[in-house]
């Protein structure tokens, strides 16, 4: 049984006339535990089908079943609570709230599932401990640099323990060395045994995965398992 | 809904941009102002308003007589006639529903009319029933007023105002059981009164009441009757039953029906339910415009947190991925706008009562005014402001809210 079974999903895009078919019958799996990078040039889709895969958008046709729960048709206070218990967000731009402190910012999803403050708290920390940034639980975001931001991010994409992580992009704003720094965090998480799929087109990236699935035109192209490079090594 | 955290997050986002908040918070703020110091200038030309009628009964009318206008039953035009006190037996055997009807007789002077030793002076002086005093209300200081018994054994007495003493009596002197001579004829004073509500008007306290039956036979008035002070039972307008009353008194005096000079009257009733009709436009008036500056007010809380949403997008996206439901972003927007209404609304309600608080200060000091006493806003006007500042904080926070959630998630997230 797989964490993520999706058959012949398409989605296209309506623009006044035309329509763009941008996801022409995607099939894929991926079974609890997998670290799986979604390649392909610009274009491709693969945001597409990330945001789909997130609930923040909906294909047009086909099935997508999440841990054996069927997604669809889903209004949006539903949706939300799915994203709440199942997923963490991991966005290029990092999409932290500038105005919360690095603590509040990844008690947020918590306070979205009702957990009393305290314990919220509490949590938050543990997390931001997790990825190093303990002392930094007060400061604002204005105050913390890139590879922070994201792992900040990365923190609030755990804290609510959802069953995968989709990250759209993670290191596209950072410099290779920070980028295998947060690799090196998204390969700890995985290693307790969590789900994650990572968009990029940096192919040292895509590497540091166990398995690649490639993008080309709206279908899958290539879809290969690989030995898993350690971020650590370039640390 | 009420939890630390909402109110938290309220005042975050109302607290990250001050200048703009205190931009919005001003519109309601005014609105609100100006509701208050109109309802209460309104109220103060009321209170003053109303104390010019005192405390009188104010189901009452007065009937005097005038010359006939109308040759009737061989009767001349422009006859003078006069009521007896078998009009006030008629009246109250004839017509149903009164309360009171009181004959009255009266002297006034411009000459010195009253003495007492070496001291006199010129006041009205009153034949009246005991009670007169439930209709033109006055307040015994000293002593007693007129009783039935005085009525039927004519007694020489009278009650005499304050400001009588004051002219009359030299100061510690007691002037109950002493006697002034009223044209020539002793009368033993029984009372002291004061007449409430008429500060601004010293001849209210310069007058003498005596018994009905000695005032006539004192000054030889028989039977005749100067005028009568006629009041309707609650809840039955004297406006209502006065024809019949006139109709009756042109009966009896064979007068025209269809005179209608020779009844002379003046009807307090008609007057008030007027000057009634007249406070209640004022209030409107005052609804009216304070609603209106307050609605422009609230106009501008919407247009304010429709920009805040617009600004916050990407934001309300990123709470959204994170799994808030629509409703918890509705909400949030609506406890904002309501929030900021009644914050500011109860600054305006607390400003506008001080401004209201300063006026009554600088009118005391100052003294009575004519026609304008102590402004008031009554506190239910005060808790119907509050419910009118929730309901629009609401409506405000509505279009907001909706627009807030009318993006969906991932164009929320796409915004920069
Ligand atoms: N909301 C939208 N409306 C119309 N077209 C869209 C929309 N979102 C994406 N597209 C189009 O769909 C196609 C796929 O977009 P998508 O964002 O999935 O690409 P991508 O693979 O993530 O590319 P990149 O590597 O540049 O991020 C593109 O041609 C894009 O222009
Ligand atoms: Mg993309």
């Amino acid at each position: 049984m797989g964490m993520i079974e999706i058959k012949d999903l398409h989605k296209s895009y309506q623009m006044g006339s035309n329509s763009l078919h941008v996801l022409k019958g995607i099939n894929f799996s991926v079974a609890p535990g997998e670290l799986v990078a979604i390649m392909g040039s610009s274009g491709s889709g693969k945001s597409t089908l990330l945001n789909i895969l997130g609930m923040l958008d909906e294909a047009n046709e086909g099935s997508y079943v999440l841990d054996g729960v069927p997604i669809k048709n889903l209004n949006e206070t539903k949706a939300a609570q799915y994203r709440n218990k199942f997923l963490g967000f991991i966005f290029q731009s990092f999409n932290l709230i500038n105005y919360k402190s690095a603590a509040e910012n990844v008690a947020l999803p918590l306070y979205y599932q009702r957990m009393p403050r305290k314990e919220r708290q509490e949590k938050a920390l543990k997390y931001l401990e997790q990825v190093g940034l303990k002392e930094w639980a007060t400061h604002l975001p204005s105050e913390l640099s890139g590879g922070q931001k994201q792992r900040v991010a990365i923190a609030r994409a755990m804290a609510a323990e959802p069953k995968v992580l989709l990250a759209d992009e993670p290191t596209g704003a950072l410099d290779s060395k920070t980028s295998y720094e947060v690799m090196d965090l998204i390969q700890k998480i995985n290693d307790a045994g969590n789900t994650i799929l990572v968009v990029t087109h940096e192919p040292d990236i895509a590497d540091m995965c166990k398995r690649i699935v490639h993008l080309k035109d709206g279908v899958i192209v290539e879809d290969k398992k690989v030995k898993q490079v350690r971020a650590a090594d370039y640390v | 809904m009420f939890s630390r955290d909402r109110w938290k997050e309220i005042i975050e986002v109302l607290t990250t941009n001050w200048f703009r908040t205190l931009l919005t918070a001003f519109g309601v703020f005014w609105g609100i102002l100006i509701l208050i110091i109109l309802l209460a200038a309104g109220k103060g030309l009321e209170n003053g308003i109303r104390a010019d009628f005192g405390d009188i009964a104010t189901n009452t009318m007065f009937v005097w007589t005038r010359s006939t206008t109308k040759a009737y039953q061989g009767l001349p035009i422009g006859r003078r006639f006069s009521y007896t006190t078998d009009d006030v037996a008629a009246i109250w055997a004839e017509i149903p529903g009164l309360r009171f009807v009181s004959p009255r007789n009266q002297i006034g002077s411009s000459e010195p009319n009253v003495i007492r030793g070496v001291n006199k002076g010129a006041y009205n002086i009153y034949g009246d029933y005991p009670e007169i005093i439930r209709q033109d209300p006055l307040t015994i200081t000293s002593g007693r007023f007129i009783n039935p018994l005085d009525i039927q054994e004519s007694r020489k007495i009278a009650v005499i105002g304050q400001g009588v003493v004051q002219d009359l009596y030299e100061e510690g002197t007691e002037p109950i059981g002493s006697f002034v001579t009223i044209q020539g004829v002793n009368f033993k004073v029984v009372g002291v009164y004061k007449k409430e509500g008429n500060e601004g008007n010293q001849n209210a306290q310069k007058e003498i009441y005596v018994p009905f039956s000695s005032f006539s036979k004192a000054f030889n008035r028989g039977n005749r009757v100067g005028w009568m002070a006629i009041t309707a039972q609650d809840g039955m307008p004297i406006t209502a039953i006065k024809e019949d009353i006139f109709s009756l008194l042109k009966k009896k005096h064979k007068i025209a029906p269809d005179d209608k000079r020779a009844v002379g009257h003046f009807d307090l009733y008609e007057e008030f339910s007027r000057v009634e009709s007249l406070f209640g436009a004022m209030r409107f008036i005052a609804f009216f415009v304070g609603i209106l500056v307050l609605i422009s007010g609230v106009i501008g809380v919407s247009n304010i947190m429709l920009i805040v949403v617009k600004e916050r997008t990407k934001e309300i996206g990123i709470r959204r991925a994170l799994g808030a439901s629509p409703f918890s972003i509705k909400l949030q927007i609506l406890m904002e706008s309501v929030f900021l209404t009644i914050i500011s609304g109860m600054f305006g309600i607390v400003v506008g009562a001080l401004f209201i608080y300063g006026i009554n200060y600088v009118l005391d000091l100052s003294g009575p005014v004519d026609m304008f006493m102590s402004p008031t806003v009554h506190v239910g006007v005060v808790i119907s402001a509050l419910v009118i500042l929730i309901v629009s904080g609401l409506f405000a926070g509505f279009i907001p809210a909706r627009s807030a959630i009318k993006v969906k998630p991932i164009e929320a997230l796409r915004t920069e």
